[in-house]
């Protein structure tokens, strides 16, 4: 029994010296693994235009009723051109079914978690909020 | 006559404010150790390194709404923590810090520690009794049987330091370890000074009085804001209580090369106080029939023997 007290003891010991795992999260960032679901990225083709088509199958599955397509016809071509697009992350429960479910692959799940915010109304995000900065995509 | 009143009376104050400055911190300690043993950081937001953690924890308390619960005995509710507190504290008086750094040196210092700090579970047993509410009460019940069955292993122990000593002056006694720490003569006195010493301070493991899993706060329950401010001072007054006490009677004091006495004494004081952190972060809590057959069936015939030992020895040579 004794033994058993010294080597708890020494356990802890080890512990005491060894590196702490605790981020200091203002200051440093976490890195979120490859397949985290932040915040929503609208991709975008060539021309800096949305890829969504305005179908609407995202507003049908999103679970919480958070996602508000506008959207007009194509001036130039067939089909919709979608004109806004709200989330409420008010609401959003980041299940990323409205991401499986798009037939054009014009939503993704982004990284970015720090959404927390003083007013509400900041947490409705429209398209333009929503639209992917930087990268452009291949897929057309 | 007046100037000598004073002066002690300054004494008293400066003495004070330095212990009361010691418990602050080694709350903060505490924190920080137990972070650092849990492999995380601790506070270290206030300040630098949380340096004014304590004076943020202090000021949250005093802004606490103040409340007493209506089916409480209001006397006795308020009075409880003021005894813990005020029993604490006045031992601190023939606790001496250094050569000459001490508010007095009585000759039965050792008898007056003992009275004085077993006046301690009266708070804790009012507090239990007057909160009125189950938890309290079983919380200030298991006070009582544990103070009264370890500190009989206690003074055991001591006594053995007692007849080595020849004296029961604590600044006799640190005198006699010159060259020899009683840690080294005393072994197994040492180790039961500790197992009882932690069981008076409330601490892990025999912290039963207050555990939080079975009596949400046990004696504390019902209190908020400073009330509970003194109740929480007095306990981190009583750890550094029984640091000093350990580091009095078993490593020698301020005794010790190079640094001065004060450095010495603080160095084995919060060397000690690490001991403490450790042993918390280390070892879980015993059931309170496991506590109750270690302080009767284990440790006390320990301390019988350790005294005959220590007697025998002392006669024959
Ligand atoms: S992640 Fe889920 S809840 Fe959020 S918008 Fe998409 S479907 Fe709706
Ligand atoms: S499912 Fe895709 S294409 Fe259809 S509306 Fe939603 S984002 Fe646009």
């Amino acid at each position: 029994m004794i033994k058993a007290l010294i080597v708890g003891l020494w356990t802890t010991l080890r512990h005491f010296f060894s590196r702490s795992v605790t981020l200091e999260y203002p200051e440093q960032k976490w890195t979120p693994p490859d397949r985290f679901r932040g915040r929503h990225i609208h991709l975008t083709n060539e021309e800096r235009k949305p890829l969504c088509v305005a179908c609407g199958l995202c507003e049908k599955v999103c679970p919480s009723g958070c996602i508000t397509i506008e959207s007009e016809k194509n001036p130039d071509g067939p089909g919709k051109v979608v004109t806004d697009y709200r989330i409420n992350y008010l609401r959003c429960c980041f299940c990323g079914l409205c991401v499986e479910v798009c037939p054009k692959n014009a939503i993704v799940m982004g990284h970015e978690y720090e959404l927390a915010s003083e007013d509400k109304e900041s947490l409705i995000m429209n398209l333009d909020q929503l639209l992917d900065k930087r990268m452009k995509s291949e897929n057309q | 006559m007046i100037v000598d009143i004073v002066l002690q009376i300054v004494k008293i104050i400066v003495i004070f404010a330095v212990i009361l400055t010691c418990v602050a911190y080694l709350t903060l300690m505490e924190r920080r150790c137990l972070g650092f043993f849990q492999v995380r950081l601790g506070p270290n937001r206030v300040g630098p390194w949380g340096l004014f953690q304590p004076i943020a924890d202090g000021l949250k308390l005093f802004f606490k709404e103040d409340m007493t619960v209506l089916h409480a005995n209001k006397f006795y509710f308020i009075l409880a923590p003021v005894i813990s507190f005020v029993a604490v504290l006045s031992c601190f008086a023939v606790v001496p810090f250094a050569g000459n750094a001490y508010i007095i040196d009585i000759p039965v210092a050792v008898l007056y520690l003992m009275a004085i700090s077993s006046m301690g579970v009266y708070g804790v047993l009012l507090a239990g009794w007057s909160s009125n509410n189950k938890y309290s009460a079983m919380g200030g019940y298991r006070a009582t049987a544990q103070m009264i069955s370890y500190e009989i292993p206690l003074a055991l122990a001591l006594v053995g330091v007692l007849i080595l000593s020849g004296s029961m002056s604590i600044v006799d006694i640190v005198n006699s370890q010159n060259g020899m720490w009683y840690i080294v003569k005393q072994p197994l006195g040492f180790i039961i000074f500790l197992i009882c010493i932690l069981a008076e301070t409330n601490r892990c493991p025999f912290d039963l009085y207050e555990c939080e899993n079975e009596l949400v706060a046990g004696y504390q329950t019902c209190y908020s804001s400073m009330k509970f401010g003194l109740f929480y001072i007095g306990e981190y007054a009583h750890i550094f209580l029984a640091c000093c006490l350990i580091t009095l009677f078993y490593l020698g004091g301020w005794n010790g090369p190079v640094l001065p006495a004060l450095a010495w004494f603080f160095i084995k004081v919060f060397f000690c106080a690490f001991c403490f952190i450790w042993i918390r972060a280390t070892y879980p809590r015993v059931r309170y029939d496991q506590l109750m057959n270690l302080s009767w069936k284990v440790v006390l015939p320990l301390a019988f023997l350790n005294l005959i030992v220590t007697a025998v020895i002392k006669v024959m040579f």
